[in-house]
């Protein structure tokens, strides 16, 4: 053909806005507008996320402050509107301070979780072979031991906790299921033909791999990290619950319960309170992490 | 933009790139899939080469094996060699063999819709290579892939660099990816079924650009392709595969005057042509085989019109036809044989 001026015959398609990368904030917005469930449940962390960042400034009382031992719980009322815990401490204040501690380790304990997960997945994913198989082997064994049970145990013997060493301990117990999906996203993308085709123009594994394999890992990634916050506030609560969680005086919705539970009788609102808070989380993760993985998923699948 | 010094491949003497006994295995489970088994052949600096043959054949595996791109469980079995402006890349470290990828042997794939990663944009796919292997800054690397995207015939490419691989239509995509390709300058070009995918006007366009920079660059082309026509178009010299192995060798000419073993004639006669009776195509009967069981002595033999006892005993070796001219097959010995058409079981 003489002189193909490549403009003439090639349209191009019609200009589109750019691509959202499969994890874009764009997605998310899209998915809230046409489903009101995951809207209200993204509504409601936010309250909460809110609530436990600005808690100095929101807080009616100080936390720790027992103005009136005395007076022992009271009950809600227009001074305090959760009613104050048996030594007089406002209940509200103690729970707004106590969703700083629980949403904090929970999201910190995941982020560790997930960078611990990601790298771990990876390597096995791309190296294959017996790199592969020792890796994932050893997922396997810690997926085995409930993680509760291990947490219970090595508290059990550490005794008590700080904080931070608390979070690792949580975070560094619940990468297993993470590195599995990171692993099998990486298998299937390297496979992909811009991964050889990037591997073909030299660039180097390290490269490839966190270039142009583990963007497209990143959406599993999310939705297993939402659910995985939802599932570490429990533990959380569960650990503190038990008394080998947050060590006192800081307050935990755990340990709020806990404090609760000797005065369920008659000072239901100490451990109810709480209890709603916790339930409330955990419901608005479950629900948003669900609908992002229905949505994210399903396009993940049409990303190409 | 100043083109990075080039080891002049005439100085040394040799060919640029000259591959021998070329084996590569995939060793799954207990068999052995000998998918590309034996395979010599030489590209001269600045010439372009066919490789023809069927799904199966091995084409891609051995394209693959030039840049040492064959996972496991494949594997390129000692003794085979591949030198490259007087370099062994089967001995090199990776980082070697790294940057030859991309930097002197570039490739393009068969599939312009998925061999872009759909979350970058094209530019900064393009500027990639040439950070990969060069110093440069990102601006340069940048300006670099804007100039290559000119280059391929983008139109307005500063402004097309930005846009992502789903805004571009097939032959768009193709050409950045010849464009990635070039960046680094290469010596030589491997082109997996470049055309295959996209739409017979551009078909045309892209073998045109791929051509004309063939000339410019002075660039060396292995152009792969199932595609007789291609061939025709573009390429010097052809080798045919099958079975793992070159079947036949030829200049392109005397390839389409003169075709020996069965196979070719097979593949030429299924070609459709112009001003021709509209008559069925000729069809090759059958499939490859699978390589784990390549049949015994001529690996075509169970769908050659042609075949007697010798070629079950006997795989044939290259019979030389004429000086650049080479067939695998016992007819070159024994042609009085070629007027006995064998009953070709053509259940298999």
């Amino acid at each position: 053909m003489p002189n193909a001026t490549p403009g003439s015959l090639v349209a191009f398609a019609d200009a589109t806005p750019a691509p959202l990368a499969p994890w874009a904030p764009g997605r998310l917005a899209a998915l809230l507008r046409r489903d009101p469930v995951a809207a209200v449940a993204a509504a409601t962390l936010v309250v909460i996320g809110l609530a436990a960042l600005l808690a100095p400034v929101i807080a009616p009382f100080d936390p720790a402050q027992a103005p009136d031992i005395a007076a022992g719980a009271q009950p809600p009322s227009a001074n305090h509107w959760l009613g104050t815990d048996s030594v007089s401490r406002d209940l509200l204040s103690r729970l707004l301070f106590g969703a700083r501690v629980s949403l904090g380790i929970s999201v910190v304990a995941v982020t560790v979780a997930t960078v611990v997960g990601t790298a771990w997945g990876a390597a096995a994913g791309y190296a294959g072979g017996w790199t592969d198989r020792v890796l994932m082997h050893l997922v396997d064994a810690g997926l085995a031991i409930p993680r509760i049970l291990l947490l219970l145990g090595i508290v059990a013997l550490w005794g008590t906790l700080s904080m931070s060493s608390l979070v690792l301990l949580i975070g560094l117990t619940g990468w297993f299921g993470a590195s599995r999906l990171v692993r099998a996203e990486v298998r299937a993308t390297r496979e992909r033909d811009f991964v050889i085709a990037a591997r073909a123009s030299g660039a180097s594994p390290l490269r490839v791999l966190v270039r142009h394999v583990l963007p497209h890992a990143m959406t599993p990634m999310l939705v297993a990290a939402t659910l995985g916050v939802g599932q570490v506030v429990v533990i959380e609560a569960g650990l503190s619950f038990l008394g080998y969680g947050v060590a006192p005086p800081t307050a935990s919705w755990g340990s709020l319960i806990r404090e609760g539970r000797q005065a369920l009788g008659t000072a239901w609102w100490m451990s109810v309170f709480p209890g709603v808070a916790l339930a409330a989380t955990v419901l608005a993760i479950n629900v948003l992490g669900d609908r992002l993985r229905a949505t994210l998923g399903g396009q993940q699948l049409h990303a190409q | 933009m100043t083109t990075p010094s080039r080891p002049d491949p005439d100085s040394s003497g040799g060919p640029l790139l000259s591959v021998h006994d070329l084996r590569t295995y995939f060793h799954v489970g207990g068999a052995v899939a000998r998918a590309v088994d034996g395979v010599s052949f030489d590209i001269r600096a600045g010439e372009t080469v066919g490789m023809v043959g069927e799904s199966g054949c091995g084409k891609s595996v051995t394209a693959l094996s030039l840049l040492r791109l064959v996972d496991p469980p494949g594997r390129i079995e000692n003794g085979s060699r591949i030198e490259f402006e007087g370099r062994d890349l089967l001995s090199l470290d990776r980082e070697g063999i790294r940057q030859i990828r991309g930097n002197r042997i570039a490739m393009v794939f068969q599939e312009p819709m998925t061999a872009l990663n759909p979350v970058f944009t094209i530019g900064d796919q393009v500027a990639e290579v040439a950070r990969v292997h060069s110093d440069v800054t990102r601006k340069a690397a940048w300006e670099r892939a804007v100039e290559m995207l000119n280059l391929v015939g983008i139109p307005d490419p500063r402004e097309r660099s930005k846009s992502y691989p789903h805004q571009l239509s097939g032959g768009m995509r193709q050409r950045v990816l010849i464009a990635m390709a070039l960046v680094m300058n290469p010596s030589l070009l491997i082109a997996d079924e470049p055309t295959t995918a996209l739409d017979v006007t551009i078909q045309a366009q892209i073998l045109e650009l791929l051509a004309e920079l063939q000339q410019r660059l002075g660039l060396a082309v292995l152009l792969i392709t199932h595609d007789l026509g291609v061939v025709a178009e573009v390429t010097s010299r052809v080798l045919v595969m099958y079975g793992g192995q070159i079947v036949e060798r030829a200049p392109v000419r005397e390839l389409f005057r003169n075709p020996q073993h069965p196979y070719t004639q097979g593949l030429l006669e299924a070609m459709p042509r112009l001003g021709r009776q509209r008559e069925r195509l000729a069809v090759i009967p059958g499939t490859v085989p699978p390589p784990t069981r390549w049949p015994s002595g001529c690996r075509f033999r169970d769908r050659c019109a042609f075949a007697w006892q010798r070629c079950a005993d006997e795989p044939p070796p290259e019979y030389p036809v004429s000086t650049e001219h080479t067939a695998r097959c016992h007819l070159v010995d024994e042609p009085s044989r070629a007027a006995v058409r064998a009953a070709v079981d053509q259940t298999s």
